[in-house]
């Protein structure tokens, strides 16, 4: 058994880290104020060759593995969680069910320029009546000579309006359950394809997230992603793999959190002596520090089986739920020990504790994640 | 256009010095980056090395740990490294790190050697000079712009109250100030092709160098800290007579009135 990262793996934190510091830190504040995306991080992000980290070098990739893709989503989200959504759901959502049940020619196509950060990817499966339950899928298509055409309307959903390709999934009859749910490749642009209300959050505000309506919107035959009826698996296999992304978003903002915690603590002082000398503040940062690790280790384990080939769907189910809760609390033990400066916007702990509740809720809530792992610790005996 | 350039691995910015005994600082547990006047000398030779074509062979001398600051480079786009690594060569001054590099260099095919204007960590910005002075070639510091024509340098430097602009015959050394270039972060197919590229680590004996030859004239007799920072003052009471005891103070104790 190994712990050690690779020199790659490394490198790739330094640079990654170094690229957040010095390109995501700078209007941020200004960015979630005003709830602002930004395209031009999302290219730089791309020429860097982060958009290709887990694909291959003929589809546009690098050939790396998902531990350095969760380093890079990691760090990214350590300075700004939104930027590390917007990578998160554009490499695990948008470009791996292209990836993973593309044709060739949907790769070149699609994949290519998706994997090279030429464009935007997103994914279109939660509706109003279908959230954790996507068999609720209301959204139809039926097929019309050689296209498609699909009617309904998508929600909550990231990277949306700027994002240039969308995996979006739809139903052929709803009397067959999860059974008639297909995938498509939709591209920004089609008639009949809009963008519908743009949500107001209470965190991640600079990443968009977007309504999608299609109405008549006609899409030509060979944009099926899989066969047809394949959709549901396609979506849960996708997000099988998603809960990488979100579970290192999560230790990102908790690492960056506990670091703001730290940094604060040694420099507050009370009662005659900075808070870090007061034992209550330790405790704190004892648990943040083994909490965070823990997820850490977690989430290196499913990015390693991920990359070897083996089943990782119980354990990227593990690192999600856990991550995120360690996300959730260690951030308001920041926002704690900050005290009332904590509360304003003049530190960055309630930024991050704003940032870090979605963590919970995003790519299966924690309820969810608790019935996939269930679902397999029971079978396994 | 083949282009040497220096480069080191030194602290981070923001590492907490902690000293092992009063010669040594402990590395560790720090982290350790390229030292941020060479990134700019490796945007230069990059640079260069796209308008003009060539070779650009990053030089370090150090432990394995200088390694990462090699690797940088070469993830960032250089061919390949040199890195000079001898027992000999742990606690070493300004004199042995130019003895030893400039015989490194000399092994190279080079038009232009490049390097950061100060290591942020030793701060005495001799070596560049120094192997200049070794070399027999011309040397110009803390420079902001650089053009390469017709076998000459002609480049901008930071003087005091303004700035100057020299020119000078390849070969040369060229030390870098921050704002010659920004430099680009290394990229994900940087990274991974790095591994792949030369590295090859020399030790004194492969320069055909004793140990005697090139050490150190100069030992450390101490390190110390800065002292830790005082507490702030607050003077109290009466507004008037509270301002001018804050007066008297700036003036009598700060001394910066």
């Amino acid at each position: 058994m190994n712990f050690e990262l690779t020199e790659d793996q490394n490198m790739m934190r330094a640079m990654v880290r170094k690229f957040a510091e010095e390109q995501c830190l700078p209007g941020l504040e200004e960015r979630d104020e005003k709830e602002e995306f930004s395209r031009a991080l999302f290219d730089q992000m791309g020429e860097l060759g982060l958009t290709g980290i887990v694909f291959p070098e003929e589809y546009g990739g690098v050939d790396g593995d998902y531990i350095s893709y969760a380093i890079a989503v990691e760090e990214l989200s350590r300075v700004d969680a939104s930027v590390g959504v917007t990578l998160s759901a554009h490499v695990s959502l948008g470009s791996y069910p292209i990836y993973k049940f593309g044709t060739h020619e949907q790769k070149l196509k699609y994949l290519k320029p998706l994997a090279e950060g030429k464009a935007l990817g997103a994914f279109g499966l939660t509706e109003n009546m279908a959230g954790s339950d996507a068999s609720g899928t209301r959204t139809m298509y039926v097929a019309d000579g050689d296209s498609w055409v699909i009617n309904g309307s998508k929600i909550f959903i990231t990277n949306a309006y700027y994002a240039d390709t969308y995996v979006v999934f739809a139903q052929s009859d709803r009397s067959k359950g999860h059974r008639g749910i297909s995938a498509f490749i939709i591209e920004k642009g089609t008639p009949g394809f809009t963008f519908g209300k743009k949500e107001k959050k209470l965190g991640i505000r600079s990443s968009a997230t977007y309504e999608l309506v299609f109405e008549d919107c006609r899409i030509p035959k060979e944009n099926l992603l899989g066969e047809e009826g394949q959709g549901f698996k396609i979506a849960m296999k996708t997000l099988d793999g998603g809960r990488i992304g979100i579970a290192s978003q999560a230790l990102g903002i908790a690492q960056g959190a506990y670091e703001a915690g730290l940094k604060y603590a040694k420099e507050r002082v009370q009662f005659g002596k900075p808070i870090a000398e007061q034992q209550n503040t330790q405790f704190v940062l004892a648990d943040m520090a083994t909490q965070i690790e823990a997820a850490r280790l977690l989430i290196y384990q499913a990015g390693y089986l991920d990359s070897a080939g083996k089943p990782f769907g119980k354990q990227s189910a593990m690192a999600k739920l856990y991550a995120s809760e360690v996300a959730m609390w260690v951030t308001t033990k920041a926002v704690q020990m900050f005290g009332g400066y904590g509360y304003t916007r003049e530190y960055p702990v309630e930024r991050m504790m704003r940032d870090a509740k979605i963590t919970e809720i995003y790519e299966g809530t924690s309820e969810v994640q608790r019935i996939v792992i269930s679902a397999a610790v029971l079978k396994e005996f | 256009m083949n282009i040497v350039v220096l480069v080191k691995q030194v602290f981070d910015t923001e590492a907490k010095i902690v000293l092992s005994s009063n010669t040594q600082i402990s590395a560790d547990g720090v982290t350790q980056i390229m030292n941020p006047y060479d990134e700019n000398a490796v945007e230069a030779a990059l640079q260069l090395k796209e308008a003009q074509g060539g070779e650009v062979i990053v030089v370090s001398m150090g432990s394995q740990k200088a390694v990462e600051a090699l690797r940088t480079a070469l993830a960032m786009g250089a061919d390949r490294a040199v890195l000079v690594d001898d027992p000999a060569l742990i606690e070493t001054d300004e004199f042995t790190a130019a003895q030893v590099l400039a015989k490194a260099i000399s092994t190279q095919n080079y038009d232009l050697i490049l390097s950061g204007k100060v290591a942020i960590d030793g701060q005495s910005s001799q070596v560049p000079a120094r192997i200049a002075e070794i070399l027999g070639i011309p040397h110009a510091n803390v420079v902001t712009k650089m053009e390469i024509k017709d076998g000459k340098a002609e480049v901008t430097r930071e003087i005091d109250g303004g700035i100057e602009i020299i020119e000078m015959p390849l070969p040369a050394v060229v030390t870098a100030q921050k704002s010659l270039n920004d430099p680009r972060y290394p990229s994900v197919p940087g990274i991974m092709k790095a591994k792949k590229k030369e590295l090859k680590t020399l030790s004194l004996a492969d320069l055909g160098l004793s140990a005697d030859e090139v050490a150190s004239k100069m030992a450390v007799l101490e390190y110390s800290l800065p002292p830790a920072r005082q507490a702030g003052r607050l003077v109290q009471g009466d507004p008037a007579q509270a301002a001018s005891e804050l007066a008297s103070l700036l003036h009598s104790e700060a001394k910066v009135i």
